[in-house]
């Protein structure tokens, strides 16, 4: 695991050329799919064309080979790194080669071919100029797509006056840029082997694309005489014409261009003749093109997560680096702090554990806060989340269960084989919270005192510098059960689900929502229930959080046959409902608990949309306020009703648009991620202090969302329902 | 036909790549327009057996020697199709090195005949997709210049072309 000291680390020295330009893929992102008409049919196409691929993998990896090798190439199926590196050490040999040009390939840095063929003596250039730069600094890539995003103009300039100590000191981006041109120019024309990856794989023809926007990779194929391409088995895909989708989409959900300059469409080995550079008697026509080619194909653990129900997803990933992009903790640690040997970002968990092991999957997965942000940013539609989610489960059980002698008591579901302490005691906070409520307000005093917060911090790594919940004596559902409805003649029906933080500190936003909702003509009735087991999910705890859906559906249940609807507060809890139960609930239970459910702005909405007038709410005219909605509630596309809601009722309302708080439930808390959450927080910080945005009152609808809101600013923000009720 | 046109260059027009249009009998002086010398060349398949436009009354020098080839500043060759909503251009890997003749200058012209404009991307790979089944062949979507972003800022020009010049060859009147 990343320490809170590596991490500061990194964001002093990388942290801000990684702000700067994922954050700049992602805006392109988001600018450039909004162009695409039929963006979601694109990705569900994506996705099916992948899902089949990786069904039918045996065969297409032999209707491939027999294809390439009818093309006049060879194909090898390399078990690991090793076999791999064996074959093309022997391709170099028997070319003789004493240079290896390299086109960009993260299953090449996967295999660390260029040591392999180093021990050999062959010289291996990097031509992409981002991985030149990391060759010249000996730096390992920081992204999978832009390997060296982490480095400014600044630092590449220094690098090469440096190195290179040219006659004019470089400096502006076209200097260094021409200088890496010429000179790699010249090492590409006096090449044996050039070695590229490969996107995609069509096995009817044996055509591979390359998505390149330099054009070295036209040149490490065009300039050589034996060409290896390197890439995973879970790149071949049917037909040629099953490229459609991925070459409108790959370029768009990584750097957000429209198109990479290059999609080279190669069946190998290729026409173009193959040239002496230095020849300046013989046209280029009169040279023959005798090319060898050899497709290499790497398993190295890709068979197994092709039978492993969970990491099986990972290999639809099309490494566009989306999900990097669009994360709020990889803008500001980047590759360096959150990934692996040699994949980073949140897809990286599922390759990292598959290629290599849980143990180095260990050392990023939790920068991983579930908040779902790159789930609409993957172009092949991963679950990333829960992809991590199941990997910090297979961690937890991993480990040795520790300091039982602590957590009993607190923690009387915890799963038999123990997470560690501090991730049970995040997950189990639902029992902290009971205890809270029934023994406040010395709880809360008690809490703060000097002894607790050192305790807190030294045995479930707490950070002192974090406000802690502040837990209200009477419950929500202690108070709705001491008053009547106030509804004769209901309109509609609904159980209010009471989730955690609003039955124990948020309070407050728990009673609004049910004066607002009876003010609309709403029967409502507020059930003890169960937490939804977001805690413990976010825990990796995933038999624990199956429990807390199972209890929760048997409240609820009944209530929804009776025909009332579920409304949630907490759109963190809504997205369990809606998203995550479909993994621990079965279809059934699912099914009927996701359509009854609506987080409660949702809910207003369909009530205003219905006729219910605003009449009966706190209104006003023309007030401004700014509000943030929640991740999972974005990602399900639910921003959009809270707005709209508050405009009917005269609010003037601003957005953010930073992906994330950087809180994230318990993550914030924890002292290794204490100052990444507060470098996140700071992004929404500076929008909620810009121009027009400074003085007005802000709303959130997520508890952590409010909490992070309120450590950052001045400024307390409430929940959007208390602006509501009268 | 109008309407993909306009699309086809509308896009080459934001990527930055400049348009001519011209007819078989003019494409020679279209050719000497916009080449910067020196300049190397592939004539189109379709004027090889036709002196009237291959090339030979340009200052184009057709089939070079590697040398050649280095130190030219422009490269012309055909594109065999135009992509109508990305400006695409798809380029052909043929035993003429029309590969290397638009890859290893500074600024590629390429010739594109009007019909060889596809409305979209979806029919452009589905056109790719047949041909490669029949012949095995290869080809490179390209879409501008070249360009890279990593050296702290969008510079055109990276290994390839940093100028790309589109000459749609119309039919006669």
């Amino acid at each position: 695991m990343a320490t809170a000291d590596e991490i500061r680390e990194l964001m002093r020295t990388e942290g801000a050329a990684i702000a700067e330009n994922t954050q700049g893929f992602n805006t392109g992102r988001y600018d450039s799919v909004s162009d695409l008409e039929d963006y979601e049919d694109l990705k569900r196409a994506a996705r099916s064309i992948k899902e089949d691929a990786i069904a039918e993998l045996p065969d297409l990896l032999d209707q491939l080979t027999e294809t390439v090798e009818a093309n006049g190439g060879s194909v090898y199926i390399a078990d690991d790194a090793a076999d791999a590196n064996e074959y093309i050490r022997d391709v170099a040999d028997e070319r003789a080669a004493d240079r290896a040009v390299k086109s960009k390939s993260m299953t090449s840095e996967e295999i660390e071919v260029n040591e392999a063929l180093e021990a050999d003596g062959v010289d291996v250039v990097e031509t992409d100029l981002g991985e030149w730069v990391l060759q010249v600094a000996d730096e390992a890539p920081s992204h999978i797509v832009a390997p060296a995003i982490h480095k400014s103009r600044e630092s590449i300039a220094e690098l090469f006056n440096e190195r290179f100590d040219p006659d004019e000191p470089l400096e502006t981006a076209e200097e260094l840029t021409h200088f890496a041109r010429e000179k790699l120019g010249e090492q590409i024309i006096d090449a044996e082997v050039g070695i590229t990856g490969a996107n995609f794989i069509a096995a009817d023809t044996g055509t591979m694309a390359l998505v390149t926007s330099e054009g070295n990779a036209r040149k490490t194929v065009a300039a050589t005489d034996t060409h290896v391409a390197v890439a995973g088995v879970e790149k071949v895909i049917p037909t040629v014409a099953d490229l459609h989708p991925f070459i409108e989409l790959i370029g768009r959900s990584g750097t957000g261009q429209d198109i990479t300059s290059y999609v080279s469409l190669l069946t190998p080995p290729v026409d173009t003749p193959v040239v002496d550079f230095t020849d300046d008697e013989t046209p280029l026509s009169e040279f023959d093109s005798d090319r060898d080619f050899h497709l290499v194909l790497i398993d190295n653990g890709r068979l197994e997560m092709r039978d492993d129900e969970q990491l099986r997803e990972t290999l639809y990933c099309i490494r566009c680096s989306a999900c990097s992009n669009s994360c709020a903790n990889f803008q500001s640690v980047g590759g360096h702090a959150f990934g692996g040997e040699t994949y980073s970002g949140g897809i990286a968990t599922g390759w990292e554990a598959g290629i290599e092991g849980l143990d180095v999957a260990e050392e990023f997965n939790d920068l991983c806060t579930g908040c779902t942000r790159c789930v609409n940013a993957c172009p092949v539609g991963i679950d990333i989340p829960w992809i991590n989610t199941v990997v910090r489960d297979r961690i937890n059980r991993d480990k040795d269960a520790p300091g039982e002698w602590l957590v009993d008591g607190l923690t009387p579901d915890e799963e038999d084989d123990g997470a560690p302490l501090q991730k049970r005691f995040f997950g189990n906070f639902e029992t902290v919270a009971k205890l809270g409520s029934a023994t406040a307000p010395v709880s809360n005093w008690l809490a703060e005192t000097t002894l607790a917060r050192q305790t807190m911090a030294r045995v479930l790594g707490i950070d002192p510098r974090r406000d802690l919940p502040t837990f209200e004596r009477q419950t929500l559902v202690d108070w709705a059960a001491a008053r009547d409805s106030q509804i004769t003649n209901p309109e509609r029906r609904a159980v209010l689900y009471p989730d955690l933080y609003t039955n124990h500190v948020q309070v407050e936003r728990g009673k609004a929502a049910v004066r607002v909702l009876e003010s609309l003509g709403v029967d409502v009735v507020v059930p003890p229930a169960p937490s939804s087991g977001r805690a413990p999910l976010s825990q990796g705890m995933v038999s624990t959080a199956t429990d807390h859906a199972e209890r929760v559906t048997e409240i609820l249940e009944p209530h929804i046959e009776d025909g009332r609807d579920v409304v949630v507060i907490e759109p963190s809890d809504h997205a369990m409902f809606t998203r995550e139960y479909e993994r621990l609930l079965d279809e059934p239970a699912f099914t009927d608990i996701a359509a009854n459910s609506y987080e409660v702005f949702e809910y207003l909405f369909g009530l205003l949309d219905n006729g219910a007038s605003t009449d009966s709410l706190s209104t006003v005219t023309g007030a401004e306020i700014a509000y943030h909605s929640h991740c999972q509630q974005r990602t399900l596309g639910l921003e959009a009703h809270t707005v709209a809601v508050l405009e009917a009722c005269g609010y003037d309302v601003v957005t953010s648009d930073v992906e994330c708080c950087g809180m994230a439930g318990s993550f914030g808390y924890k002292s290794d991620y204490y100052e990444l959450s507060m470098d996140v927080g700071d992004r929404l910080r500076t929008q909620l202090r810009d121009d027009g945005v400074q003085d007005r009152p802000v709303v959130a609808s997520g508890t952590s969302c409010l909490e992070q809101i309120d450590a950052l600013l001045e400024r307390q923000p409430r929940h959007p329902i208390e602006l509501l009720a009268t | 036909m109008e309407s993909k046109r306009a699309s086809f260059e509308g896009a080459l027009e934001a990527l930055g790549v400049t348009v001519a249009s011209t007819t078989e009998s003019e494409l020679e002086a279209a050719v000497t327009e916009a080449v910067t010398e020196p300049a190397v060349g592939v004539p189109p398949d379709e004027a090889v057996a036709d002196e009237a436009f291959s090339l030979t009354e340009t200052p184009v020098t057709v089939d070079p020697t590697p040398v050649a080839l280095r130190e030219a500043t422009t490269g012309v060759t055909e594109a065999e199709l135009g992509i109508g909503d990305y400006g695409s251009l798809v380029l052909s890997m043929t035993d003429q090195a029309s590969e290397l003749v638009s890859l290893f200058v500074e600024r590629h012209v390429a010739i594109l005949y009007e019909e060889d404009i596809q409305p979209d991307m979806d029919a452009a790979v589905a056109e790719l997709d047949e041909r490669f089944n029949e012949t095995g062949e290869s080809a490179i979507i390209a879409t501008g210049p070249s360009a890279t972003a990593d050296m702290g800022a969008l510079v055109k020009g990276a290994h390839g072309p940093k100028e790309v010049h589109v000459i749609i060859v119309e039919e006669e009147a």
